[in-house]
């Protein structure tokens, strides 16, 4: 085995490009502590404007316990209709109730009355949370006032059915808990495809790949080589998120330790195979990093569940899915890490990475064998 | 002049000799926007559902009847023990579990609360959320129907009056996910395409040694400069084109606002992302280096700071001073503001500027170092 020389050839290049390491060590804790702190589901503090015709003591008792909440900011109070449109058009308010001049008439005579609520939809998402927020305010307004009219009239008002929910693994739904497993992903796929596929073709562009060809290298001894240091520091890269997680937030691993890195060793073969066989594409490190970026830092990215639901994505999409690994490390590491399960438990996701990484390395051993023996 | 048109015709030749290159440059942009088009939504349908029915009465299946005729789930398995749903939580076959008790049926014909139990996977926290909610509001409409079948059945009592809301949607009526996300997602795509193509452009020549040999030329700093970045201006015009044309003809995302204001306001982000590419290229030594900082530096920060899927005004104040400095940012209140609500530059000024200003600051920069270092 002649693999020693060449990792060490590879650790002193690494060692000599100082940038390109600490990028690599400190990639980890700068995206971990960005998405912890920066990603967040909640939507709170949305910006509110009123635009209230009717100004009685009613309207505004019922504005009052809408905005009594920390989901909206009562930030502006409108005087006019014209207002509401420049309102939403610069983005100023999320959106705008507007409570008509018959309101109070009509609800002390015992008749309905009706609010208007202006969403902005333009971010789909908050305008469905703000709406639902506003539907759950105002029922709880109807519920009170329903209540405090029965408990006059003597009655008792009491729903028939309760929900009692029960959350497992992440009982205060922090958004964290949930995306710092799935940084794995992300950042193991950058320091194994990205760097294994840029080091492979730096030494076709540069010329450098024939010197080794002349060698008495073998060319499995030199792909090894090459790939090995990227395993180590995705190693070193893992065990500081995992720490960075556990520290800033609270990101327990509550299953095995050593299946947890077996996963993660499977996982990072994975991107090497997939870095490996982008290099037996590419012929510069320019097309190397695009099909690099473009098949495994997007998708890894949007379409590994990280952050999106798989299961809300069109059916074409679902099956295209599957071409890459990440998909199925994330579900194997949020279960090993939140849920406390093994891998036996998720053996058909492990199945897949495996196929994947038999796949991948299969393939770019031939295509690049067949490179260097040219 | 003649310099400069000569060096254009070298990097296009240069770009031609690689076969690869430019198909990536045209396919490569197209295909992302389709891909991630779809696959960046926030909506969470087909919620896995587990039911566990200990009941098996009339109420009881048209309670759980409510949960798939919303389209929001999908029942994975009927349970006989509540105990097996931890089980299907933990290898992830299912996202929720309900457990209706023994006795629901007869409780409700008789008037009595009774309580149905929600298991839900924590896991993800977002579904999760969303998912309970659904629960919620199928078992509030459930109770409604009970409510108002005993009140008839009862006679003569009148319902209380009732706020009743009436909600109108602006801009995007449908709450449709892809006319918020594939601008976004065309932005996104623009950035990495522009900034990767300035990143390596400097920095190949000098990796492979041809640096020396322009140097050696009677090529002025300047020249040089506006003819390496050219082509990719061309390049980037030609990709502003064709990501939007995918958003507008593929998706079908309603261009409200005017098509030569975007294109205009496009090309000055380019600006920025060309200047930032060139800033970083002149800062490393090898390809490798300029597309790990490119990333690293660039497009992480700018794709979680500048609200590209998660509101800013969510993020605690001190990233929110952050994102401040995000020039994708600025140009995302644009490209939305001018497919989705179709407002103009009367609104749309101030990020104008503010693109402008990291336009010219960035690309001044770049210019500077790099003129520096041919000095």
């Amino acid at each position: 085995m002649n693999v020693l020389p060449v990792i060490k050839k590879e650790f002193r290049q690494i060692r000599r490009d100082k940038r390109a390491l600490g990028i690599l060590v400190f990639l980890p804790a700068f995206l971990l502590v960005l998405v912890g702190y920066a990603l967040n589901f909640d939507v709170k503090h949305l910006s509110l404007a009123i635009f209230d015709e009717d100004r009685s003591s009613t309207s505004r008792e019922f504005v009052q316990s809408l905005t009594h909440s920390e989901y909206f900011d009562l930030n502006y109070t409108l005087t006019s209709e014209r207002e509401i449109d420049a309102m939403l058009n610069s983005g100023k308010a999320h959106l705008v109730l507007r409570v008509p001049r018959d309101f109070s008439r009509n609800l002390l005579s015992g008749k309905n009355a009706t609010v208007q609520i202006l969403l902005d939809g333009s971010n789909n998402n908050t305008a469905s949370v703000a709406g639902g927020y506003t539907a759950a305010a105002i029922q709880h307004y109807n519920a009170r006032i329903s209540g405090e009219l029965l408990a006059r009239q003597g009655k008792s008002f009491s729903p028939p059915i309760s929900l009692e929910p029960k959350v497992f693994y992440n009982p205060d739904l922090k958004s964290a808990k949930f995306l710092v497993p799935g940084l794995f992903g992300l950042i193991l796929m950058i320091v194994t495809v990205i760097s294994t596929s840029l080091s492979v073709v730096r030494e076709k562009e540069l010329g450098t790949m024939e010197q080794l060809q002349t060698s008495p290298l073998k060319s499995y001894e030199i792909i090894l080589g090459k790939a090995l240091p990227y395993l180590l520091i995705g190693l070193v890269a893992a065990t500081i998120i995992l720490l960075c997680g556990w520290i800033l937030f609270d990101v327990t691993v509550r299953g095995n330790i050593f299946m947890l890195y077996t996963a993660i060793l499977v996982f990072m073969l994975a991107g090497l195979g997939q870095g490996l066989l982008i290099s037996s594409v590419a012929d510069t490190q320019q097309i190397a990093f695009f099909l690099s970026v473009f098949s495994s830092l997007l998708p890894s990215f949007l379409l590994s569940g990280f952050i999106f639901p798989i299961s809300s994505m069109p059916v074409v999409l679902q099956i295209i899915s599957n071409v890459q690994a990440a998909k199925f490390f994330l579900v194997i590491v949020r279960s090993i890490i939140l849920k406390g399960t093994d891998l036996f438990a998720v053996w058909d996701q492990v199945a897949y990475l495996l196929v994947f990484v038999a796949v991948t390395i299969g393939v770019s051993s031939v295509r690049l064998q067949r490179d260097l023996n040219a | 002049m003649k310099t400069i048109r000569q060096i254009i015709i070298k990097e296009f030749l240069q770009l031609r000799a690689d076969k690869r290159m430019l198909p990536i440059m045209i396919i490569a942009p197209i295909l992302q926007v389709i891909l991630l088009g779809y696959a960046a939504t926030v909506d969470v349908k087909n919620i896995s559902l587990v039911v566990c029915d200990l009941d098996n009465t009339r109420e009881s299946r048209e309670y759980l009847t409510r949960y798939t005729n919303t389209g929001y789930f999908t029942v994975v398995e009927y349970l006989d023990k509540p105990e097996e749903i931890d089980d299907y939580l933990d290898r992830s076959k299912a996202i929720m579990g309900v457990v209706i008790p023994k006795n629901f049926g007869r409780k409700i014909q008789s008037g009595t609360p009774t309580q149905v139990q929600l298991i839900a996977d924590g896991a993800d926290a977002n579904t999760a959320n969303i998912s309970i909610g659904y629960a919620s509001q199928i078992t509030a409409g459930y109770a409604q129907s009970i409510l108002l079948e005993r009140t008839t059945r009862a006679g003569g009592l009148r319902l209380p009056a009732q706020v009743l809301a009436q909600t109108r949607v602006w801009y995007n009526p449908d709450l449709r996910s892809a006319n918020f996300m594939v601008p976004g997602v065309v932005a996104m795509v623009l950035m990495i395409v522009t900034t990767t193509f300035a990143a390596a452009a400097i920095v190949r020549e000098k990796e492979i040694g041809t640096m020396e040999q322009l140097m050696v030329t009677p090529i002025k700093p300047h020249e040089l400069i506006i003819g390496k970045l050219l082509p990719f201006i061309i390049i980037g015009a030609v990709d502003v084109g064709l990501v939007l044309g995918v958003a507008v003809l593929w998706f079908s995302i309603p261009l409200k606002g005017s098509v030569l204001l975007l294109y205009g306001l496009s090309g000055l982000f380019i600006l920025t992302t060309l200047g930032l590419g060139l800033f970083v290229s002149t800062i490393s030594n090898t390809q490798q280096q300029a597309l790990m900082t490119a990333q690293f530096f660039i497009f992480f920060p700018f794709i979680f700071l500048s609200g590209f899927t998660f509101p800013i005004a969510n993020m605690p104040q001190a990233i929110q001073v952050l994102t401040y400095f995000v020039p994708l940012r600025y140009f995302l209140e644009i490209i939305r503001g001018l497919f989705l609500k179709g407002v103009g530059i009367e609104t749309l000024w101030p990020q104008a500027v503010t693109l402008l200003g990291f336009g010219i600051v960035i690309l001044s920069l770049a210019v500077m170092r790099f003129q520096k270092r041919l000095g």
